[in-house]
């Protein structure tokens, strides 16, 4: 066990993966080092965040591929590579650019298993980047797990620390069914505890990252973060139970119940625009079966219903933020 | 082509199964029997037949809208497949697929595809599993003139081509994209020259002569299977049918299916070379073939008609395979 930064645990997760298995494969834009392997020092970028530097060097061209700037044609090449023996780990930069491939996500990769009447299984991987923060604006800073999770035949993953995105990662590779791994951009340089061995998070577990009493906080992402530094912070105080989903698609809703039930309030935070979201999902979920446990109306904390905004002033408004957490715990303990 | 005798029977018995499962199919559509959308193969048949008489199962195509032809060139079940298209229970998809999504992995078919231009990528993907497995595996990536425009073809051919893939791709010009005629849709005019620009070599032929099909298909995987990348043969083949089952064909001078059926009928032309140019085959043993394959239709049929559909319980299952 050692302190890693998010970068390094996904760049270990691929190689483990690499190592264990040859049908793996990388394959996107600018993943050697955008020039397909052929220049002085091949592999020296690993994509422009540095994921998968050094694995062109391990594993060679054949297993490291650089493509065009062609989203359909990667996705498709990960989807028709999977029905034919390989398990690709496509990466897809930002996932803003899973709309330019939107057909080989959701009518192709997701739908092969039922159309196929259950002769296909499709083992492929998508990672990309996601969130605000960066001050990238609206075509690179989109939270879209909603629109993948609305998908059946689609998994996603949606690691909250380094621990997480290396064991989400590895378990989402030996996955049969596609997943949608989402890494937050934000995130890649923070550390933390990471085995160096290769172990697996189960697809569909919540982690329970704060136990508490007081107030049920469901947070996604990068969420977690800010509710784990309000539970830390109001410790002693009010005591909240922090849970981290994990995985959007599976949802583990009966970890969620069970708090719920003890708790009897409710938080969501989730970075992604509110209609149709995980976040009414929960609170759907929660009005359904525990609708009797509430000791007052659940509270969404969400992005608003725009586009992630240039400014560096809007787009702090944008972002959900520890305080807007903290004043809902509050209002739901005062209510 | 060679003229080796069972290579003969086997394509004309292909043509023939393809002609007659799709005319049936329409007279079962037009009573109604056959549910959902359907898009007919009739005038291409020797275009499906000359590009898989080339490949093993372990080679892998994907498929069009338009797919039944591709499925059964390429070896699928003619049974599971009438049931399919029925939607029956114990189909080739087990009823979740029907006519636009049948699919055979055992046998290298990808599936038929709703979304037109949707499956070259996915060939791309095959051509890659093949060339990193190095199994000497190609990939066909069956496309009309229509699907020609979309972006996603456009991205595989560059894509094949940069990667060096073993893909051909296998272009059937049908006149018709969808309602709109090839002399308008297609900007350039030349279907083959725009595809070798992406630097791969290109050819056209007729795509209603069996011989012209194969000798060009086979050229292209030949380069394929010894890794000399990806090729692409433009296939001229108008369709019988219209674009779906039920298309008044308002946009088409319906004369012009009278003549291709005179004309251009691949099942005609391939009897005329083989029986009477060539004297390779006896008509007798043609229509020895005709004989037999009427029969695996209408028992096909029929056993469709009595086949039970799908279970309540079915809908749900197949999503994933872990829950």
């Amino acid at each position: 066990m050692s302190v890693k930064s998010f970068r390094v645990a996904i760049n270990e997760a691929l190689d483990h993966e690499m190592g264990r298995d040859p049908r793996v494969i990388l394959i996107g834009e600018d993943i050697v080092g955008g020039h397909g392997g052929s220049a002085n020092n091949p592999g020296a970028g690993g994509g422009i965040m540095g994921i998968t530097g050094g694995l062109f060097q391990k594993y060679g061209p054949d297993r490291v591929i650089d493509t065009p700037i062609s989203e359909s044609a990667i996705i498709g090449s990960a989807a028709g590579g999977a029905l034919t023996g390989l398990r690709p780990v496509a990466e897809m930069m930002f996932a803003d650019f899973l709309g330019v491939c939107f057909d080989q996500m959701f009518n192709q990769a997701a739908k092969f298993r039922y159309m196929f009447g259950g002769q296909a299984s499709t083992p492929m991987v998508v990672r990309c980047m996601t969130g605000a923060g960066f001050g990238a604006a609206a075509q690179h800073s989109q939270a879209l797990w909603p629109i993948f999770t609305h998908i059946p035949g689609l998994k996603v993953a949606l690691p909250s620390s380094p621990y997480d995105a290396k064991g989400l990662l590895i378990s989402a590779i030996r996955d049969d069914d596609p997943v949608i791994f989402m890494e937050h951009k934000v995130m890649y340089d923070d550390e933390g505890e990471v085995p160096d061995e290769a172990y697996t998070i189960p697809l569909g577990e919540a982690n329970v990252t704060r136990e508490g009493d007081d107030v049920t906080v469901v947070a996604f992402g990068r969420m977690v973060q800010f509710a784990n530094k309000v539970a830390d912070k109001l410790a002693g105080e009010i005591s909240l139970d922090v849970i981290d989903p994990r995985t959007t698609s599976p949802l583990d809703t009966e970890v969620i119940l069970e708090s719920v039930a003890h708790t009897g309030r409710l938080v969501v935070v989730d970075e992604a625009n509110p209609l149709c979201s995980l976040a009414s999902e929960v609170i759907s979920r929660v009005a359904e079966e525990e609708l009797g446990s509430l000791l007052a109306p659940p509270k969404k904390i969400t992005a608003p219903h725009t586009p992630v905004p240039a400014s560096p002033v809007l787009e702090a408004l944008y972002v959900p933020s520890q305080e807007k957490i903290e004043t809902a715990v509050r209002e739901l303990m005062n209510g | 082509m060679e003229p080796n005798k069972d290579q003969l029977l086997k394509a004309y018995r292909i043509m023939k199964t393809i002609r007659e499962f799709e005319a049936r199919i329409a007279k079962e559509f037009e009573a109604g029997t056959v549910p959902g959308f359907t898009h007919l193969y009739m005038g291409q048949e020797a275009v499906a037949t000359g590009v898989c008489m080339h490949l093993t199962d372990a080679d892998a195509i994907s498929s069009t809208h338009r797919g039944h032809g591709h499925c059964i060139a390429k070896g699928c079940d003619v049974r599971k497949m009438m049931l399919e298209l029925f939607c029956k229970r114990d189909g080739t998809c087990k009823g979740k697929g029907g006519s636009m999504h049948i699919a055979d992995i055992s046998k290298g078919m990808l599936g038929a595809n709703a979304i037109v231009g949707a499956g070259a990528p996915l060939a791309v993907g095959a051509a890659l599993s093949a060339k990193v497995q190095k199994n000497g595996n190609v990939a066909v990536a069956f496309g009309g003139d229509g699907a020609t425009n979309q972006g996603t073809v456009f991205e595989s051919m560059n894509f094949a081509v940069v990667l060096k893939l073993p893909l051909i791709f296998a272009i059937e010009n049908n006149g018709y994209g969808e309602h709109t005629g090839i002399d308008y849709h297609l900007g350039s005019g030349d279907l083959t020259s725009r595809t070798a620009a992406f630097g791969m070599p290109a050819v056209k032929v007729d795509g209603t002569d069996f011989f012209a099909v194969y000798e060009a298909v086979g050229e292209a995987v030949k380069r394929a299977r010894n890794g000399e990348g990806p090729s692409a043969v433009e296939c001229v083949a108008e369709r019988w049918r219209g674009h779906f089952e039920g298309d008044p064909q308002t946009y088409r001078n319906l004369d012009e299916i009278k003549e291709l059926q005179e004309k251009k009928d691949c099942l005609k032309k391939f009897r005329d070379v083989v029986v009477t140019k060539k004297k390779w085959l006896k008509a007798a043993e043609l229509n020895a073939i005709d004989k037999e394959v009427l029969e695996l239709i209408d028992s096909s049929v029929e056993e469709a008609l009595a086949a039970p559909p799908p279970a309540p319980e079915d809908l749900t299952t197949d999503v994933y395979t872990s829950y």
